[in-house]
This record gives structure tokens, C-alpha cells and sequence, in this order.
């Protein structure tokens, strides 16, 4: 397979106006994807599926992913004078960036034996703008998995031929696997508690007393 | 009727009995459990009924595949709060007298499942269950144990007086209310008629 650099150089040239952005990986796998702008994605999972060079024909896995509203720090360098003397000082820059959720592909080529590609979309938010174009019509095996992300993380994806929950009730308002998700109340007794368990086994305790 | 007397007039020649010993001897050796399995513990309750493990030996081995034609459920996997309703609806149709078997650890009490959303932590938050096998999934021997327990059970029920069965009391109820589908969890999350969480001592 050609490196993420020359796959979104010729995506580039096929779709003008798409946004990419190869997404780095610090883990030891260092596997990067891309990141795709929702309003071309569905095009350019279009040229992924039937362009000559990618035949990505299989995607073996559609994963969702909740990031929460977070402050990040950043150290930036910035000269200041110090007692009339001109210093770098390391200061710390706070920004807030406002929570989204992803939906991640793995695609790979079974004609041309390549893969994974693995690409990705974000959306604007995690309360009300929560739609993402639906790959279903590109790659069939997408759909139950996007009806998984829907249920468990609310993500709606449009264009999707049967978007239901899949795994929890219809009249379930929640997303269980969202990251500030509060599971019901609903164990009593736990033997061996530890961690967040024991905390709540010890909140259990008392509001039991 | 007094035991002593009995083993006298056996070895006259003359053989009593009662008939609370006639119907619990007869029911007891023909419990067919209904024909359900919901994870991995089936695959152990299927192999107790096998050749191999032979259920057949107590009479049970007719699994019905008719809520109906059952005596005996046996709870055996997981039961998810998806399924739960099903699971009582199950219940309530099978006709007095019944039993229940809950197999395994996810059925007594959610087992690994327990700090999930999803799980059912015990069946017997809905219906009462007779037997409990703990074990993950409990080897057909455990099914086979639980299965001579609650053969005992049978064999003790009296059919009439204060202690009569649970089935024998017009005022007992034989079917209970399936819970709802709830906007977080299931409506009620149990039946406080049937199960009470165990006190919590902890310091």
C-alpha cells in the first residue's frame, strides 16, 4: 500500500476542496489514520472503494470514540524581558477544545491485498451536532456497526438504510458507552470491591444506613 | 403417615403408602425442564442431557420446546435486560406446579457482567428461583446436582397444612409482572415481592 502522504496527495488531486489531515499516533503501533472532512467523505470513500490505485473493497471494523470537553496545555516559548534582559520563558497556553465523537474505519483492499487504511470523522459536537454521512451505501458491512455506534454512542449517521438501536431497547434514551454514561444503580452486594466499585459499594453503604 | 409403622406392616407383607408420597415420587421423577438456553451455560445443560451426562436417568429429559409443557425452567447464561422481560413472560406461562433452576453465576447474580448496564444481575429479581448453581458455566454435574436438590425439594413438599407447596395456596401468586422497557433501565428494576437485597454489613 502507498504511504498516508502519497494516498492523501491523490486524494488531493481527485476531490479539490477536501480537507485531510493525517492524524498522528505516539503509541508503540504508531498506526496513523486520516482524517476526513464530512462533507467530502462520502466522496472520498467513493474514490477509496473504486479508485484503481486503492480497490479498498472490505471494511473490517467501524469503531466509535468519545472524546469529552477538555482544557489542553501546551508549552510554547515566548520572549519576555526578563530585568530589562530579552528571555525565552516556557509558558503554558490553556485551550479549551469542546468534546466530539469519531467514527473509525478500517478499510482494507482484498483485490490488491492491501490494508488497513484506516480513516475517520468527527463531529461537531457531542449534544446536538452529532451527524456523520453513512458509509453504509459505499461498504454493506458497515451497517449493523454504524447501528452499534448509534446505539451505544448516539452518533447519527445520515443516509443509513435502517439507523435503529441494535443492541439496547428502542425507548432507551442513553449511550452506554459514552464516557460520562452513569450506569444504573442496580447491584447491591459486591464481595471483592475495589477501585470505583469500592467507592460506590462504600456510597451504597451509607445511603443504605 | 409414621415411618416406624410403615416398615412394620412391610415386613407383615402389607406395602403403605400415601398419596402425597405417590404424587411427589411421581412428579419428581418426571420434571421436564423447557427447552431454552441464553449464553454459554445451554451448551453445558445441552451436554448434561447427552449420552454422555444422561439427564434421562431423573426423567428429564424431554426438554419441551412449549413454555406449556414444562415443569421446570432452568435458567442457564446471561440473562441481558433485553431479554429479561421474555424471560418472566416465559415464566408466567408455564403451568403450576413449576420450578426454576438458575444456572450459573451470570444467572444468580450477573456474574462477570455484574458492573455492566446491561446485565441482569439475577433472575431472581423477577421470579423465584428454587435452585442455584454457582459456576462459570457449571459443569454438567453441577446441572445434575442442582437437578437431584431440587428432585428433594419435590419429594419434601407437603399437599396440605401450613407448609403445603407454594401451588396449593390460592393465594400465592403463579404469575408475575414482566417488567417494562424503561427510559435508563427496566421498570420496576425488580420485584420486591420476590427478592430482597441482602443487608449491607461493611465498616
Amino acid at each position: 500500500m502507498e504511504t498516508l502522504e502519497q494516498i492523501k496527495l491523490r486524494i488531493d488531486a481527485a476531490i479539490p476542496g477536501a480537507r485531510l489531515e493525517i492524524v498522528p499516533n505516539d503509541s508503540p503501533s504508531g498506526q496513523r489514520s486520516l482524517w476526513l472532512d464530512n462533507e467530502h467523505v462520502f466522496e472520498v470513500a467513493k474514490l477509496l472503494h473504486d479508485g484503481p490505485q486503492f480497490r479498498f473493497d472490505y471494511c473490517s471494523s467501524v469503531t466509535g470514540v468519545d472524546f469529552l470537553d477538555a482544557e489542553l496545555a501546551e508549552k510554547i516559548k515566548v520572549k519576555k524581558l526578563v530585568d530589562g534582559v530579552e528571555k525565552e520563558v516556557e509558558e503554558v497556553k490553556k485551550t479549551k477544545r469542546a468534546g466530539y465523537l469519531e467514527a473509525v474505519y478500517h478499510l482494507y483492499s482484498m483485490e490488491l491485498k492491501h490494508g488497513p487504511l484506516i480513516i475517520r470523522m468527527r463531529t461537531e459536537n457531542r449534544a446536538d451536532k452529532n451527524h456523520l454521512p453513512s458509509l453504509t451505501p459505499i461498504w454493506r458491512g458497515c451497517e449493523f456497526q454504524e447501528r452499534e455506534i448509534f446505539d451505544l454512542y448516539g452518533i447519527i449517521f445520515n443516509g443509513h438504510p435502517d439507523l435503529r438501536r441494535i443492541l439496547m431497547w428502542d425507548d432507551f434514551k442513553d449511550f452506554p458507552m459514552r464516557k460520562d454514561y452513569v450506569a444504573p444503580d442496580d447491584y447491591e452486594y459486591e464481595p471483592t470491591p475495589h477501585d470505583d466499585v469500592l467507592e460506590k459499594s462504600k456510597r451504597q453503604h451509607t445511603a443504605a444506613n | 403417615m409414621d415411618e416406624g409403622l410403615k416398615s412394620e406392616l412391610q415386613k407383615q407383607g402389607i406395602f403403605t403408602t400415601t398419596v402425597e408420597d405417590i404424587y411427589n415420587w411421581g412428579r419428581k421423577n418426571s420434571v421436564w425442564p423447557l427447552q431454552f438456553g441464553l449464553a454459554c451455560c445451554a451448551i453445558e445443560m445441552i451436554a448434561a442431557s447427552m449420552a454422555r451426562y444422561d439427564l434421562a436417568r431423573f426423567g428429564a429429559e424431554v426438554f419441551r420446546p412449549s413454555p406449556r409443557q414444562a415443569d421446570l425452567m432452568i435458567v442457564a447464561g446471561t440473562v441481558t435486560k433485553k431479554m429479561a422481560p421474555q424471560v418472566v413472560r416465559l415464566y408466567n406461562q408455564m403451568p403450576e406446579p413449576k420450578y426454576v433452576i438458575a444456572m450459573g453465576a451470570c444467572a444468580i447474580s450477573g456474574g462477570p457482567f455484574k458492573q455492566g448496564y446491561n446485565v441482569l444481575k439475577g433472575i431472581d429479581r423477577y421470579i423465584p428461583v428454587d435452585v442455584h448453581i454457582p459456576g462459570c458455566p457449571p459443569r454438567p454435574e453441577a446441572l445434575i446436582h442442582a437437578f437431584m436438590t431440587l428432585q428433594k425439594k419435590i419429594d419434601e413438599q407437603q399437599l396440605t397444612g401450613k407448609n403445603r407447596a407454594r401451588y396449593f395456596d390460592p393465594e400465592a401468586p403463579s404469575e408475575f409482572p414482566v417488567p417494562k422497557f424503561g427510559e435508563h433501565d427496566l421498570e420496576p428494576p425488580s420485584n420486591p415481592d420476590v427478592w430482597q437485597p441482602p443487608a449491607l454489613i461493611r465498616g
